[in-house]
């Protein structure tokens, strides 16, 4: 089986600025992506803050990121599908490409797999999609020019869109459940000084279903909204030549779901090293339980993640040839943030080294992972170990124990 | 074997009633996913093995709107496939794959 260091899962910010931060710090790093790297911000017309750029498109933002990772050599994989699985706590990840599944051992994982706007779910909407129904107001919003369009939602991505689509649409519908939107004040300002844009409040879609064709249509098919009033009931009719859907997001937690904890809809649950409920399997970017959802948290996660996982392979790399593998070793366990139990350690080295014997001092503070396994509820304690088993555990309470 | 850029003067020449069974990805210059696709489709033009079997072409749909609205594509990356004259798939959405629009050559090359 192919086996590596750190697999990325995801080539969008996260995942790159992960790639960066694991390449520099010396790991062998395959990431793997599914449709091309730069993830989300593809979909994004324009970023304005990333300090440092202080104007790109989304998709030029992405290359840079691009650029810049391949600068350090990572390897980019190109697969179908990515499925993380644990066998006898070996993280494995299987991929599909073309149709033929492969496996891959990593030390450690990252998931930085993002996620993707909802469905609305009303009725036609499926049908649509494609056909008056958009997700993507930067792949699409051209083809309006001069036709009025609606967006859903009241979120950041619903308002800046909305904003964005006045460039080509004659007027922008923004249908919002609420009786405001909840996008940051700058952005809710601009759009609302927009005479382009026309907020509908207190609206929700219940259904869309094709237009009759107008004449002043000039062939551009058309479709029907009908709204209902939340707070009144009343039913309304807008026709539109294409709607966009932005009512929040959902985690692409497809290939760790089941396996890691999450909280409710899928995000993953990850404490501030990044680190999962899973030894060893680290979470980045949108796909995280997180506050904010940008591009520069995304970045920031990923070098997190990176560093994190960097440490773990390494402190894993060490403790297994120092403790696991030989076929016998006796080791002093301390706490380092217990000033009495330093002393001691510092005692065991000297002793050690006095009498010739070799004594690893293994910090059961930093390597609680270790701790726990080898089930040492107590500390300092001196262990003796044959061939990853533990043969005896003896209390250490002053220097005369040691001898 | 080079892409066919359709206009809404060729459109029908050149790509509906193409005697080959026939691709049309409809792009724009500002679609992020419509630009991440476009090497790895023209590397698929290019392999011999298609070479007077399988036509593609591409539309630049921000000068021609026209051939969008005709073919009722309204979101971008589409990829329109005609066999005799007729509209047999249509693969697109953000999500899409070039091994997806490969898989559909293939199957209309036989």
């Amino acid at each position: 089986m192919e086996k590596r260091e750190l697999v990325i899962i995801g080539a969008g910010p996260a995942g790159m600025s992960a790639a960066i931060y694991g390449r520099r710090a010396g790991l062998d790093v395959l990431l793997l992506e599914r449709k091309g790297t730069g993830g989300q911000i593809n979909l994004t017309d324009e970023i304005e803050n990333y300090p440092g750029i202080s104007h790109a498109t989304g998709a030029e933002l992405g290359q840079m990121f691009k650029a810049h990772a391949m600068k350090f050599e990572p390897e980019i994989r190109m697969v179908d599908e990515a499925k993380v699985e644990l066998r006898d706590e070996k993280k494995i990840v299987v991929t599909r490409i073309k149709g033929e599944n492969s496996e891959i051992e990593a030390e450690a994982i990252i998931v930085a797999t993002g996620a993707h706007f909802k469905r609305l779910g009303c009725e036609g909407e499926t049908e649509h999609i494609g056909q008056g129904v958009s997700f993507c107001a930067v792949c699409d919003g051209a083809f309006f020019d001069g036709f009025e369009v609606a967006v859903v939602g009241g979120g950041n991505a619903a308002v800046e869109e909305g904003a964005y689509l006045t460039k080509f649409a004659s007027k922008v519908y923004i249908i919002h459940r609420r009786d405001e939107f909840r996008a940051d004040r700058a952005a809710i300002a601009q759009a609302l000084a927009n005479p382009k844009i026309v907020p509908v409040y207190n609206s929700v879609v219940e259904k869309i279903s094709d237009a009759e064709e107008l004449e002043s249509d000039d062939g551009m098919p058309h479709e029907n909204l009908t709204l209902k009033n939340v707070k009144t009931g009343e039913i309304s009719n807008l026709r539109v030549a294409c709607v966009f859907m932005f009512v929040g997001q959902a985690p692409d937690d497809d290939c760790v779901r089941g396996l890691v904890k999450a909280e409710k809809g899928g995000w993953i649950i990850t404490n501030d090293k990044m680190e999962t409920s899973v030894e060893g399997i680290f979470a980045a970017g949108d796909v995280r339980s997180k506050y904010l959802r940008q591009v520069i948290t995304a970045a920031s996660d990923g070098a997190i993640a990176a560093m994190a996982a960097s440490a773990y392979i390494n402190e894993q790399v060490h403790l297994r040839a120092t403790l696991l593998e030989p076929e016998s070793v006796k080791a002093f366990f301390y706490s380092s943030i217990d000033e009495s139990q330093v002393k001691l350690s510092n005692y065991v080295e000297k002793f050690a080294n006095e009498n010739g014997v070799k004594i690893p001092l293994i910090d059961g503070y930093r390597n609680a992972r270790m701790t726990e396994k080898l089930q040492l509820s107590e500390l300092p304690v001196m262990v003796e170990l044959a061939s990853g088993k533990v043969v005896k555990v003896t209390k250490v309470n002053s220097e005369s124990d040691v001898a | 074997m080079a892409i066919t850029e359709i206009t809404k003067e060729n459109m029908d020449a050149e790509f509906k009633n193409s005697p080959l069974p026939t691709v049309l990805d409809f792009w724009g210059p500002k679609c992020g996913p419509c630009m991440a696709l476009m090497p790895k489709y023209h590397e698929l033009a290019e392999n011999p093995k298609y070479a007077g079997k399988f036509k593609f072409c591409s539309v630049d749909t921000s000068k021609n709107r026209r051939v969008a609205i005709t073919f009722r594509v309204m979101s971008q990356p589409t990829f329109l496939f005609y066999k005799n004259g007729e509209e047999v798939a249509r693969l697109g959405g953000e999500a899409l794959t070039i091994e997806a629009i490969k898989a559909k050559v293939d199957e209309l090359v036989g």
